[in-house]
């Protein structure tokens, strides 16, 4: 990873629109003349990109912001909620509380990598057939933190307790549950999971 | 987020001369609790030091009498863990109990520690287990956690590993925020080499031990023991999610309901 000051750079980062990072990156006080852009280097959906970006920039917002992946969405901002869930290294990870930097070299997965040839994921099938959504706001986040419970899981009868468990980090404020834990057992078992 | 210049050293003596360098640095560990507290504006560190490139703070290793878990470990890993699950359950069913999945895959043993948060779960079982403390210079027992978000760590020391030592039997039990998943209170009861050990945590400033409950298991290893044991509520914490009083009375139910788990 390379380190450097840009201060030109950085001001111009910092007074454009088109690259904002996130309402939130830029208020008072900061000294924008000594802000130092980092070079970093991301595998998202297997597609490699290099970036520069402050250290204190959000990998959610790399994704949302930089790469256009606005599949991943940012409900409460806090870590409460999961609909900003993706992978980094297969794990899942909440991307409004990991910073950009941290993510440097690593291979991430979003919601838009799920699908292939425009066929929906079994796991996105079975939330549609279950009805697991109603707005889809944190149906991202879902699908993500369930493909990597299957994932982790697949040696093992995945039952309805550990779903539920399992979803503890991902709110949603409209179906209740039932659906999207109907939804997550038969997605498992249509991956070929002992559900 | 105010800004900051970002290090990502890759041994434990680069971490420690750019933290000696550095004007108002932090360690970054996991980051769950360090990056919200960040963006809140709580903490507005010169310096983020990232330890997760320092291959010598990660792994679990196994010894005749220990399990040693390095700092940087984090809590899916150590729930994930035969070893752990087989040597010591109570403390791989413990980090199975820390947030949630995403939490669990960045949240790290040693960053819990060195936060000491008054609800975190892994202080109770560090003063259940008798664990150790290594720091690069030094090794820390029972005077670990001194209050508050405040540990025996001086500034710029690190955690580097933690040695539990393998006790008879122990478990954990826990009262939990159903949001946040933090310990409203949360007892774990072992019976060690040294004798019963009882570690309570989200009841106080910091985790602590109740001296009477191990005495009481000392002669009697039976939730009837610590029954009639009253908690007094001075010094407990009192939020909107409980009373003292109310967190008074979880520690003799948890701690009941812990025994009986191995009795």
């Amino acid at each position: 990873m390379r380190s450097s000051i840009h201060a030109e750079n950085a001001s111009r980062t910092a007074y454009l629109p088109s690259s904002n990072p996130g309402p939130w990156a830029y208020a008072q006080g900061d000294a924008l003349s000594l802000v130092e852009l980092v070079e970093i280097s991301l595998t998202v959906n297997g597609t490699a990109h290099t970036l520069e970006v402050e250290p204190r920039t959000l990998l959610v917002d790399v994704l949302r912001e930089k790469l256009r992946l606005t599949g991943t969405h940012v409900g409460c901002d806090t870590s409460q909620c999961g609909v900003c869930t993706v992978h980094v290294a297969g794990r899942p990870v909440k991307a409004c509380a990991m910073l950009a930097v941290q993510a440097d070299g690593e291979d991430i997965a979003t919601i838009e990598g799920v699908a292939k040839d425009g066929v929906l994921h079994p796991m996105q099938a079975a939330f549609r057939e279950h009805h697991a959504l109603q707005c889809g706001f944190c149906t991202p986040g879902m699908i993500m933190t369930a493909l990597a419970l299957v994932e982790r899981t697949k040696d093992a009868p995945l039952t309805d307790a550990i779903v539920r468990k399992e979803l503890e980090g991902n709110f949603c404020r409209c179906t209740g549950y039932q659906p999207i834990v109907a939804a997550v057992l038969a997605g498992a078992k249509a991956m070929g999971s002992d559900a | 987020m105010h800004n900051f210049a970002y290090h990502r050293p890759e041994t434990l003596s680069e971490a420690r001369e750019i933290f000696a360098g550095a004007a108002d640095p932090l360690f970054l560990a996991g980051g769950q609790t360090l990056i919200p507290t960040l963006k809140q504006r709580l903490r507005q560190p010169s310096d983020v030091i990232d330890l997760a490139r320092i291959a010598d703070l990660r792994g679990i290793s196994i010894g005749k009498e220990s399990i040693t878990i390095g700092a940087m470990t984090c809590h899916a890993d150590v729930t994930a863990s035969a070893d752990v699950r087989r040597l010591i359950p109570a403390l791989g069913h413990l980090a199975g109990e820390v947030g949630d999945p995403a939490v669990r895959s960045c949240g790290t043993l040693g960053g819990a520690l060195a936060n000491s948060d008054p609800a975190a779960d892994y202080p109770a079982a560090v003063l259940a287990l008798g664990a150790t403390i290594h720091t690069p210079d030094r090794t820390i027992a029972d005077d670990f956690f001194t209050g508050l978000f405040e540990t025996a760590l001086a500034p710029g020391e690190l955690i580097v590993k933690v040695s539990f030592p393998i006790p008879k039997r122990a478990a954990y039990q826990k009262f939990r925020n159903p949001a946040s998943r933090y310990a409203v209170v949360g007892v774990c009861v072992a019976e060690t080499a040294s004798g019963i050990r009882v570690g309570v945590t989200g009841a106080g400033a910091c985790a602590f031990r109740q001296a009477e409950m191990e005495a009481a298991l000392s002669a009697s290893f039976t939730p009837e023991a610590i029954t009639g044991i009253a908690i007094s509520e001075e010094d407990l914490n009192s939020d909107l999610h409980a009373t003292a009083a109310y967190r008074a009375h979880l520690i003799g139910v948890m701690a009941a309901r812990a025994v009986s788990a191995i009795a």
